[in-house]
């Protein structure tokens, strides 16, 4: 039958089909566009492998390599004595990426088959799981969910879910292994370092602090951010789509640990002298002070503290004010402390010597203005200008120097520029261009008033008597051997004046309460009104800068007590922290006493009316 | 006796084309034993479908070719009203209604016509052989275009248009005009280009249809989302080069950023392991196939097996182009898998069926020479 029907087809064929010959050439017509559709299929593919090869390859790779960054342990600062003030723990945090998170409705569940589209496709998170994060964080469902539903606007202006965002900073080990355990895609902790100060709020002003970040923020934490953040290092792995890390390539750079910070404080004596001024501003209702100690032999800061004070381990949100280091980025009028330089600048020109004596009287009037004394008497040698303290002694030594020679002299102190100890935020203080000077300038400076400068400036000048005549840079930085000083007087006068300033802190001085049993002691109070918008109002700054032990000085203590309520002299509030700042220090380094032990007198009836002092 | 057996077994199979077919399902295999990190369930399975396969083409090999003459017309109209049951009471799955629920199961029955069109067609031009004339072409065109229509409504783009081709080559070899095939690339090609244009394109089609040819154009345009594929498929190609990075070594397979490795997108596994190299072996085989299935068409001995033959020969062509070009990013993403190729029961039952087809027409044409 099949036959037949072939025959009738064959028959007809002639008559109304295309013939056979055109049959087979459609045939070929179809295979040649289908080599033809083949070759192109493999002229993309040549296209896509030889042309376009290495950009895949890259983008390949960029895919699935991965450079991880390895944190650099950030370097520990320590005190000259290798005590740790600011040490790294390694912690953990949790962050969430909020773009490949997709919140459930309540009582849906992810099943257990879900596959991302592709990478853009967020992860289902039910309410029971989000319940479980939330619980181990400690916050509550829907802060959480406020947190991973965080959008940001992207660069073409959408609103867009972000990328990323911290669940939580440094939590506990244990707490972060609760985390990982849930296994919530789009979950993830990350180590990081947490910056630990053993030492407190006694050395804050001086290391500073890091933000959550890790990044020097104050103090020598941010001055010397560079030395002590490292390098981080890195790690080449390759990890598969989920971000899973399969395996690791050879290409390790290692991070570069911080290096230490070694300060040349000492912490023993940083808390002496942090002990001492807190108690004495809390017990005054002073507003706050600060306190200097500088090694006399090598200008070395052995402590600085001010107070108030805060907590640098604490992370909330911390009163400015507390944070100032007020010993280096304020200044304030010096008042009495700076007649000592008046005194050594007139010997060292040869206008004076220790037992000139000069008409000193009840007042001195200098065109319109009148400088007055408290303790009134007729006349007064050098050396009892400086142990009463004597402004009109002082002004008229003052009168008796050249402005220029006089200006010179200041600056030379180190007045009018910043101390250079490598800490952020130093101030210069002021010390007025020599030929504006007018007579009552240069008198009023010759008590510390129309002249201003930080406490760390004074102690840094002191060592012009701790010393025999230099004054070398202070650092904060441990030396192995001092740096070389410059000689700003001679060392007679230098001599002379120590032993003035010896006198002080003896009976009939300004600051018998500055004595310290066993050892002899030098130093000059200071109480000076306070300048507020150009008026001297009653509000006083009172300062003990004083040196021991006086036969070979070992320490130089600078003390500054700023409006003290009640007694606001500076014998009467800043010797003390002085006397017991010297006391413990001096022991604790084990400096052979040379004083008889019995050397000092107590604050007896008469000591009251001594301290007194106009500036 | 056992030889005669076998010898009445083998009679209807032609060993060429199953030669192919196995070498296509063979290279598979090692792809896939790579594309699914080593899975010895997903080659078994593979074995399988082909089983499966290989059986259903088998029995459809047997089956003679009046019988599948006679069959084509009903299965067209099934496939008609079931595409009608869609188009009512179909299942919306993504904003498509493609799925009609028959109660047992869910077909999709824009399946069934790639298949029963090309033999509507096929029959209907053999029954019309004696007098060909132009309205016959224009009835032809009818029955091809009532279920594309249903299928592009549903909406199913991609279906509609390898409908329609299977349909078209039919019309191609029953000698239609090539005034006409030439008036239809031109429109054709217009249609084309006009709709690489982002806003006409919208005038006509779906947004995601004109998002799926704007990610063709541009996949960086949204490297993560749309261009994810296109950009993954590309790479890997591109990380083979000419040689391959060797079997199991392939690193955006291995590492999980094909998409859809097994399956849609196993062709460019098979370009970042085996490169170049394997590509062209891979387009060899299916030539192979391919060129066998033309031969057969081209020495069928009805009209009716010439055509159907010559339909399932470049359908399968189409398939494997589609998906190639596809993930080589010259083609819009649509759900096409590699033929023989990717992972999947119902594909390989259906291609193996296809050839079953293949087969029998072939037999016809022996029967008549040993008679």
């Amino acid at each position: 039958m099949a036959l037949a029907r072939r025959v009738a087809a064959d028959g007809r064929r002639q008559k109304f089909d295309p013939p056979a010959k055109l049959e087979r050439w459609r045939t070929w017509v179809a295979l040649s566009a289908l080599l033809l559709l083949f070759g192109v299929l493999l002229g993309r593919g040549l296209y896509l492998r030889v042309y376009k090869e290495t950009f895949l390859k890259e983008q390949g790779k960029a895919r699935y390599a991965r450079t991880l960054k390895l944190e650099a342990n950030r370097g520990t600062i320590t005190d000259r004595n290798g005590e740790l003030l600011a040490i790294s723990t390694p912690v953990q945090s949790v962050w969430a990426s909020p773009r490949s998170i997709i919140l459930l409705p309540p009582g849906k569940v992810r099943p257990n088959d879900w596959e991302p589209e592709n990478e853009k496709d967020p992860t289902p998170i039910s309410v029971a799981e989000l319940g479980k994060l939330a619980k181990l964080l400690g916050v509550t469902p829907e802060e959480l969910a406020k947190k991973l539903g965080e959008s940001r606007k992207s660069a073409k202006g959408e609103e867009q879910k972000a990328d990323f965002v911290w669940l939580k900073r440094h939590v506990t080990p244990a707490e972060a292994k609760a985390v990982k355990e849930l296994n919530l895609p789009g979950v993830y902790t990350q180590p990081e370092y947490r910056r630990y100060y053993p030492a407190g709020e006694m050395m804050a002003h001086i290391v500073g602090f890091t933000d959550i970040d890790g990044k020097g923020q104050e103090g020598f934490e941010l001055t010397r951010e560079a030395m002590l953040a490292g390098k981080p290092g890195s790690r080449n792995v390759i990890r598969d789509r989920r971000g899973h890390i399969v395996e690791d390539t050879t290409t390790i750079i290692p991070p570069r640990d911080g290096e230490k910070v070694e300060l040349s404080i000492d912490r023993r004596i940083q808390y002496i002298a942090y002990r001492e001024l807190k108690s004495v501003v809390e017990s005054t209702k002073a507003i706050g002070g600060g306190v200097v100690v500088l090694d006399a032999r090598t200008g070395e800061v052995l402590a600085l503290a001010n107070a108030p004070s805060y907590n640098p381990n604490s992370r909330a949100v911390i009163d400015p004010a507390r944070k100032r280091n007020r010993a280096l980025t304020d200044v304030y009028e010096p008042g009495s402390t700076m007649k000592p330089f008046t005194i050594a600048a007139a010997m060292e020109a040869g206008k004076i010597r220790p037992s000139t004596v000069l008409p000193t009287g009840k007042s001195l009037s200098i065109g319109p203005n009148t400088i007055h004394d408290d303790h009134a008497s007729g006349a007064m040698s050098v050396e009892q200008i400086i142990q009463k303290s004597s402004n009109i002694g002082s002004a008229k030594i003052a009168l008796m120097l050249e402005r220029e020679y006089h200006w010179a002299y200041l600056r030379n102190l180190g007045f009018g520029e910043p101390p250079r100890t490598g800490f952020p935020g130093e101030v210069a203080g002021r010390v007025r261009p020599w030929k504006n000077w007018v007579p009552i300038d240069q008198a009023t400076m010759a008590y510390g008033h129309g002249i201003s400068v930080s406490l760390m400036q004074m102690a840094r000048a002191y060592q012009l008597f701790a010393t025999d005549g230099e004054i070398r840079p202070v650092t904060f930085t441990r030396l192995v051997a001092p740096l070389p000083g410059k000689r700003v007087v001679k060392p007679e006068t230098a001599l002379a004046v120590r032993k003035m300033l010896e006198m002080v802190t003896q009976p009939g001085g300004t600051a018998t309460r500055a004595q310290v049993v066993g050892y002899r002691v030098a130093g000059k109070t200071g109480t000076a009104t306070k300048l507020e918008n150009g008026v001297y109002v009653k509000k006083y700054v009172a300062s003990f800068v004083g040196f021991a032990p006086v036969s070979d000085p070992r320490l130089i203590v600078a003390v500054m007590i700023d409006e003290p309520q009640g007694g606001y002299y500076g014998g009467l509030v800043a010797a003390p922290v002085f006397s017991n700042v010297v006391a413990g220090s001096l022991r604790m380094l084990g400096v052979s006493p040379d004083a008889p032990t019995g050397n000092t007198i107590g604050p007896a009836g008469h000591a009251e009316e001594d301290v007194k002092e106009e500036t | 006796m056992i030889k005669h057996l076998w010898q009445r077994f083998i009679r209807n199979i032609d060993p060429w084309l199953l030669l192919f077919t196995a070498l296509v399902v063979l290279y598979s295999v090692l792809v896939l034993y790579s594309a699914s990190n080593r899975d010895m369930n997903r080659i078994v399975n593979k074995f399988v479908f082909f089983g499966v396969g290989l059986g259903g083409m088998w029995i459809i090999a047997n089956i003679p070719q009046q019988m599948l003459m006679r069959l084509a017309p009903p299965a067209y109209i099934l496939g008609v009203l079931l595409l009608l049951g869609v188009a009512l009471f179909g299942e919306v799955t993504y904003g498509a209604r493609r799925w009609l629920n028959i109660g047992v199961a869910r077909i999709q029955p824009s399946e069934i016509m790639k298949v029963a069109l090309p033999m509507m067609l096929a029959w209907y031009f053999q029954r019309n052989e004696a007098s060909l004339r132009w309205k016959n072409y224009i009835v032809a065109a009818g029955i091809m275009l009532l279920p594309v229509a249903f299928i592009l409504k549903q909406p199913d783009l991609g279906t509609s248009l390898l409908v329609a081709a299977a349909g078209f080559y039919v019309l191609y070899f029953a000698g239609l005009s090539w005034k006409l095939i030439g008036a239809m690339t031109i429109i054709g090609s217009g249609i084309v280009i006009a709709m690489l244009d982002w806003d006409t394109c919208n005038r006509v089609l779906h947004e995601y249809q004109c998002q799926r040819i704007a990610t063709m154009l541009n996949p960086m345009e949204d490297p993560l989302g749309s261009g994810y594929h296109i950009i993954q498929g590309t790479i890997a190609i591109g990380s083979g080069g000419i040689l391959g990075r060797g079997w199991l070594n392939g690193t955006q397979t291995h590492l999980d950023f094909i998409p859809e490795r097994t399956t849609d997108f196993i062709f460019a596994v098979l370009g970042e392991e085996f490169g170049l190299f394997g590509n062209i072996i891979l387009l060899i085989l299916y030539l192979l196939v391919i060129g066998r299935g033309l031969m057969i068409a081209a020495r069928a001995s009805t009209l009716f097996g010439r055509l159907l033959a010559g339909s399932i020969a470049l359908t399968f062509f189409t398939y494997a182009f589609v998906n190639m070009g596809m993930v080589s990013g010259i083609l819009p993403v649509v759900g096409v898998p590699l033929p023989l190729f990717s992972y999947g029961g119902t594909a390989m039952v259906s291609l193996m069926a296809g050839f079953g087809i293949l087969m029998s027409i072939n037999k016809d044409r022996q029967l008549m020479k040993g008679g």
